[in-house]
């Protein structure tokens, strides 16, 4: 690889020509390590942005996911988990966001419960960022933006993009055929790194196998009765506006479904498929006394045939190329010129929680779950999911923590 | 799966190591300007990464 001196304008040998070429190696070399140190400094604190987290009136303890095992913590997944503990007691319900960090109406929307919720009856434990090392990396080669921000009437709030599968960073590599444990069934060999194809997890596995068996670990614990897993889907997937189900939550999830499409919004309901393995609405119900149901909400931003990832388009949902798409009959769900906006995105969220637990109630009276102070869907369409986001400026002594 | 990723993941880490050393010589030793500018460019990524910053 030693190649020889050319003669188009480089340096001949010599004394001369020898200063010439170290003092041009070395403009070279600090260039390089400028750019290194720049691109450098902007990986490093896109990884590490801070996220804070104001402690709602509701909040009595805050957690960590090593304390039930020992496997993750001190890993970027030892994830904190936020309890909010009625007076009267009830049931448990375990709320997940950030499976999937790049959907992240479902990540808000578990921020709202945390900064606005109360529970009166029974308890709620909610995660964030269920798979934190997925924050911390965007699809690679999908050009997506590293954060967002969203207006308050206060400033902004800024959050981590993140992605749908663990950082490479730290899981890696990849096989080529992914076995599911413990069922043996063959899946992508990038969804090894899925946390929604990880259940019910194992702990002597991967990163994000260890974080799956770290929340049975949770569920098992203390006692969860209900999960309520938060996603959102691309518009050209057919599971989408809808609850996937486990059959052991059938009569609650069509309740739910219906309940909501007869007063808030369109939201359907179907089973979880009992030969489809690794995911929560799946795994958490075979493996654990607990209901699983998890939610999908339309994102434009995820489809295949998007225009371009900016945070606009992240923000108001809107995409001229998925309306075309829409157009040629190639959508499972509506898409016109209002776009999926994040608002109306996280509302569904919001909404489909509390009228879950509403259900629950009526159908477990001796297990309540009440919780108060949550904006429902039309809440947050009228004011923004911003007005819903408390100042950690403003929030009292030790009330911050960050995500 | 766990051990086997990583001892490849340390092999890797090492051939990383080993190619940006290999283009880091190459650049000292070059004596044109348009190689020298494409070694530091191509060697960015991999300091990058074994700097686990991308």
């Amino acid at each position: 690889m030693d190649l020889p001196s050319g003669s188009d304008g480089a340096m001949t040998r010599g004394g001369g020509g020898d200063r010439v070429a170290a003092l041009r190696k070395t403009v070279l070399a600090t260039l390089g390590a400028v750019l290194l140190a720049t691109s450098g400094w902007s990986f490093y604190q896109s990884r590490r942005l801070p996220e804070p987290v104001v402690l709602g009136p509701g909040v009595t303890r805050v957690r960590t996911l090593g304390e039930y095992f020992a496997g993750v913590r001190g890993t970027v997944n030892d994830c904190r988990l936020y309890f909010l503990e009625g007076e009267e007691p009830g049931g448990t319900v375990l709320v997940l966001g950030g499976t999937h960090p790049e959907e992240p109406a479902g990540r808000l929307a578990a921020w709202l419960l945390v900064e606005n919720g109360r529970m009166a009856a029974g308890r709620l434990i909610v995660v964030l960022s269920a798979n934190r090392s997925a924050t911390t990396v965007t699809r690679l080669g999908g050009a997506y933006p590293p954060d967002f921000s969203i207006p308050t009437p206060w400033g902004e709030r800024t959050f981590r993009m993140g992605d749908r599968w663990s950082n490479p960073l730290d899981q890696w590599p990849d096989p080529e055929v992914y076995i599911h444990y413990p069922s043996r069934q063959n899946l992508a060999y990038v969804d090894i790194r899925n946390l929604n194809r990880t259940w019910p997890g194992r702990p002597n596995g991967t990163l994000t196998e260890r974080t799956t068996y770290a929340f049975m670990e949770l569920i098992r614990k203390e006692g969860v009765d209900l999960v309520l897993d938060l996603h959102e889907a691309e518009l050209q997937y057919p599971v989408i506006s809808t609850i996937v189900a486990h059959e052991k939550g059938r009569e609650l999830a069509a309740f739910v479904s219906m309940l909501l499409t007869d007063t808030e919004f369109k939201m359907g309901m179907e089973y979880s498929p009992k030969t489809l393995h690794g995911l929560s609405h799946r795994e958490i119900g075979d493996h654990s006394q607990a209901i699983p149901l998890l939610f999908e909400a339309p994102e434009p931003f995820l489809d295949a045939t998007r225009g371009r990832t900016t945070r606009e388009a992240l923000l108001t949902g809107k995409d001229e190329f998925v309306k075309r798409a829409g157009q040629a009959g190639l959508l499972f769900e509506t898409m016109d010129d209002n776009g999926w906006p994040i608002d109306v995105r996280v509302g569904r969220h919001t909404s489909a929680v509390l009228v879950t637990l509403e259900v629950w109630t009526d159908f477990y009276p001796d297990r309540p779950l009440r919780l108060e102070g949550v904006p429902r869907y039309a809440d947050v369409v009228a004011l923004g999911t911003g007005h819903w986001l408390q100042n950690p400026a403003s929030a009292p002594p030790g009330r911050v923590v960050v995500e | 799966m766990v051990l086997f990723q990583g001892v490849i993941t340390f092999l890797y880490y090492l051939l990383v190591a080993c190619a940006a050393g290999l283009m880091l010589w190459n650049l000292l030793r070059s004596r044109r300007w348009e190689e020298e500018v494409l070694y530091l460019l191509v060697v960015l990524p991999f300091l990058l990464r074994l700097f686990r910053l991308k």
